[in-house]
């Protein structure tokens, strides 16, 4: 990595950034396509955006049923405020923004108009947590931490492609409200090479392994893979746990795979405050389970502006960075089974 | 326009006038060409918006604003915010015609670690006032800096540049009943109607228009002006400054990509590319304009 730098520093170029490895497979807009599936089976499905239905992938939504569109303008509280309207009449709307437009700016009127009274509204936030370069004004690094906190509704951080076309049927079948964390544009699709079926509300063990489970949700889960497989090449089997539904929590899973000897390590793109690695750790010390968690997670401070690879690098969220981590946890020394190699493996 | 404070025209007033327009010009010419060289640094991005607004930064920087570009935080300075951050490009180009950052920082634009990020924050860079990004919170923030300021009886005024896109957000107008309220005549917005937002043209995405009458109805006094046209920014914003007891806001209709005819001319982008190409053609078209 630090040999190679080239001259010029890495840009910050765009809301586009994408997350996806260079040569990885993925999906476009796997959100508005999915959307507009389900549209066609139910007409009772109404899309709306504040001025970013473009960015949000609704704009494949918005061209395939112009009439079933609204947009609000850049006025995230009035989308929300409206969507409930929609849905006290008997509608079934998404409504798109950005992840911080809708849980810092517009938090009261999803918390009072749609959480409260229990609508089946679903909020889609595109660039959750650490998903943009440009800085915290974007970076929606705690929006898990604001939203949990919200009787009613159910959070679903997607891992990929797979997750989100399976997660928008079970989102509008849901009768309450969702929050849908939103990978958009180029979405990695990864977990078809799993026998693995998204289930509202259900943890799934990906990977299983004897050192160490990794508790991983939305993208990190992606992440999670890789570190487990380059892991495995030094001889550390390790176990992958999926938590897409961040609320409600699957406890019996997370109890059951912390309830071992092995290393437990949570794996969230978010802040350490509040989300995961947390929500993780009560339920092991409600149930009275004293195993330590590692957390992997953003740390309690406001990000810098930059190119994405860099700060997931930076901030410890490149697969690199997970590899490192459980190693360092593992603690070294010459008896580690990765000690005889003598450069480590880079992505 | 409404009474016009400029003394009586003569021989010499006007020559003096002529040549205000021209250094004003010359300006506009510097920011618009800082502005292309760190849009080739991103290839890609809110070149159409910097190049619309780079008239009126242009009057505000060298015409209108008091401060000191040694020091940015000189208690007495005009503030401008910015509340629109995805101007940062725009502004980081007129900062650097102000002396207030080096020119030769701006090749450094939204790279890893720069003092100048795509999307503009006050803990970054000299001379931005507040930290941007998220729409809608320019206004609020000019409310309390000019309750303040003249609180503590410091004439400076508070200038708050903002979007067509941004008159969709309650809070703009939350803060601009306030600022009618308060009597702040320290306050002058600027709304730069480029008639486009992020999902498209602002007609199509929501309507806000007529927009004189609705800042008259909040208290405000409002003239509008072609943002593009030097001449017509320095009488209004000469107006402005004598005006008393209420608010004031320019509403200026700018063009997209305004002295590149190449940008001009393509569909209107609110995050546009540009092959590369093209920058050297822009600079070269931009050139050509200021001989003209
Ligand atoms: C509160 C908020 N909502 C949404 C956005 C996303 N966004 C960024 S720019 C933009 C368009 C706003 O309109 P305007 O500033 O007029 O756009 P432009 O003229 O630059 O195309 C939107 C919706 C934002 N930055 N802040
Ligand atoms: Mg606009």
């Amino acid at each position: 990595m630090t040999s190679t730098a080239p001259r010029k520093k890495l840009t910050t170029s765009a809301m586009i950034a994408s997350f996806a490895d260079p040569g990885q497979r993925t999906s476009s807009a796997p959100f508005g396509h999915a959307l507009t599936r389900l549209a066609h089976e139910r007409p009772e499905i109404v899309g709306l955006s504040a001025d970013l239905a473009k960015y949000t992938d609704m704009h494949v939504f918005r061209d395939a049923f112009p009439d079933r569109f609204f947009q609000m303008g850049m006025a995230e509280q009035v989308m929300l405020g409206a969507a409930a309207g929609l849905a006290e009449v008997g509608l079934v709307p998404f409504a798109s923004t950005y992840s911080v437009f809708a849980t810092r700016r517009a938090y009261d009127f999803l918390c009072l108009d749609i959480a409260e009274p229990g609508l089946n509204v679903n909020v889609v936030g595109a660039l959750p947590g650490l998903t943009t370069g440009y800085g915290p004004s974007h970076q929606a690094t705690e929006d898990l931490a604001i939203l949990r906190g919200c009787p009613n509704l159910t959070i679903v951080d997607p891992c990929d492609s797979v997750d989100i076309e399976q997660a928008v049927p079970a989102l509008a079948a849901a009768p309450g409200p969702t929050y849908l964390r939103l990978l958009r544009g180029a979405v990695p699709t990864v977990l078809d090479e799993y026998d693995y079926r998204f289930e509202l509300g259900k943890a799934a063990e990906l990977r299983t392994g004897r050192d160490v489970v990794l508790i991983s949700t939305g993208l990190m889960t992606m992440r999670a893979l890789q570190a487990a497989a380059r892991l495995e090449a030094d001889h550390v089997d390790v176990a992958v746990l999926h938590v897409p539904t961040i609320k409600p929590l699957d406890t019996e899973a997370v109890l059951r795979a912390a309830r071992t000897d092995r290393l437990v390590v949570t794996c969230e793109n978010h802040t350490v405050v509040g989300g995961l690695g947390e929500a993780v750790a009560s339920t092991l010390a409600f149930a009275g389970v004293g195993t330590r968690l590692v957390p992997i997670a953003l740390p309690d401070e406001f990000l810098a502006a930059g190119a994405l690879p860099t700060l997931h690098d930076r901030y410890g969220l490149s697969t690199d960075a997970v590899v490192a981590r459980v190693k360092a946890e593992l603690g070294g020394g010459a008896h580690a089974p990765w000690a005889a190699d003598p450069t480590p493996a880079t992505a | 326009m409404t009474s016009l404070s400029t003394p009586p025209v003569t021989a010499d007033s006007t020559r003096g006038q002529e040549d205000r327009i021209d250094r004003i010009r010359q300006a506009a010419y510097r920011i618009r060409r800082n502005a292309l060289d760190m849009g080739e640094v991103q290839g890609q991005g809110y070149i159409g918006q910097a190049l619309g607004v780079a008239d009126v930064l242009a009057v505000v920087y060298t015409d209108q604003l008091r401060y000191r570009p040694e020091d940015p935080h000189w208690p007495d300075r005009d503030r401008f915010l910015l509340s629109i951050g995805h101007y940062a490009i725009a502004l980081y180009a007129a900062l650097a015609e102000a002396g207030i950052i080096p020119a030769e920082e701006l090749e450094t634009y939204g790279s890893d670690d720069s003092r100048l990020p795509m999307s503009a924050m006050a803990s970054y860079t000299p001379g931005m006032e507040i930290s941007g990004g998220s729409l809608g919170h320019g206004l609020g923030v000019a409310t309390g800096m000019a309750l303040g300021l003249r609180h503590l009886g410091n004439p400076a005024r508070v200038f708050d540049l903002l979007s067509d896109g941004e008159l969709d957000e309650g809070s703009t107008w939350e803060a601009a009943l306030a600022c009618a309220h308060h009597g702040l005549d320290n306050v002058t917005a600027v709304v730069d109607v480029n008639a486009l937002q992020a999902d498209g043209p602002t007609a199509g995405v929501l309507r806000t228009e007529p927009v004189v009458d609705k800042w008259r109805a909040f208290g405000w006094h409002a003239l509008r002006v072609d943002g593009n046209d030097v001449a017509a920014l320095v009488d209004a914003f000469d107006e402005l400054r004598e005006h008393r007891g209420s608010p004031s806001v320019l509403i200026c209709d700018t063009r997209i990509g305004s002295g590149v005819p190449l940008l001009e001319g393509r569909e209107k982008a609110h995050f546009m590319r540009v092959e590369p190409h093209e920058w050297q053609i822009a600079r070269d078209q931009l050139e050509e304009g200021l001989s003209r």
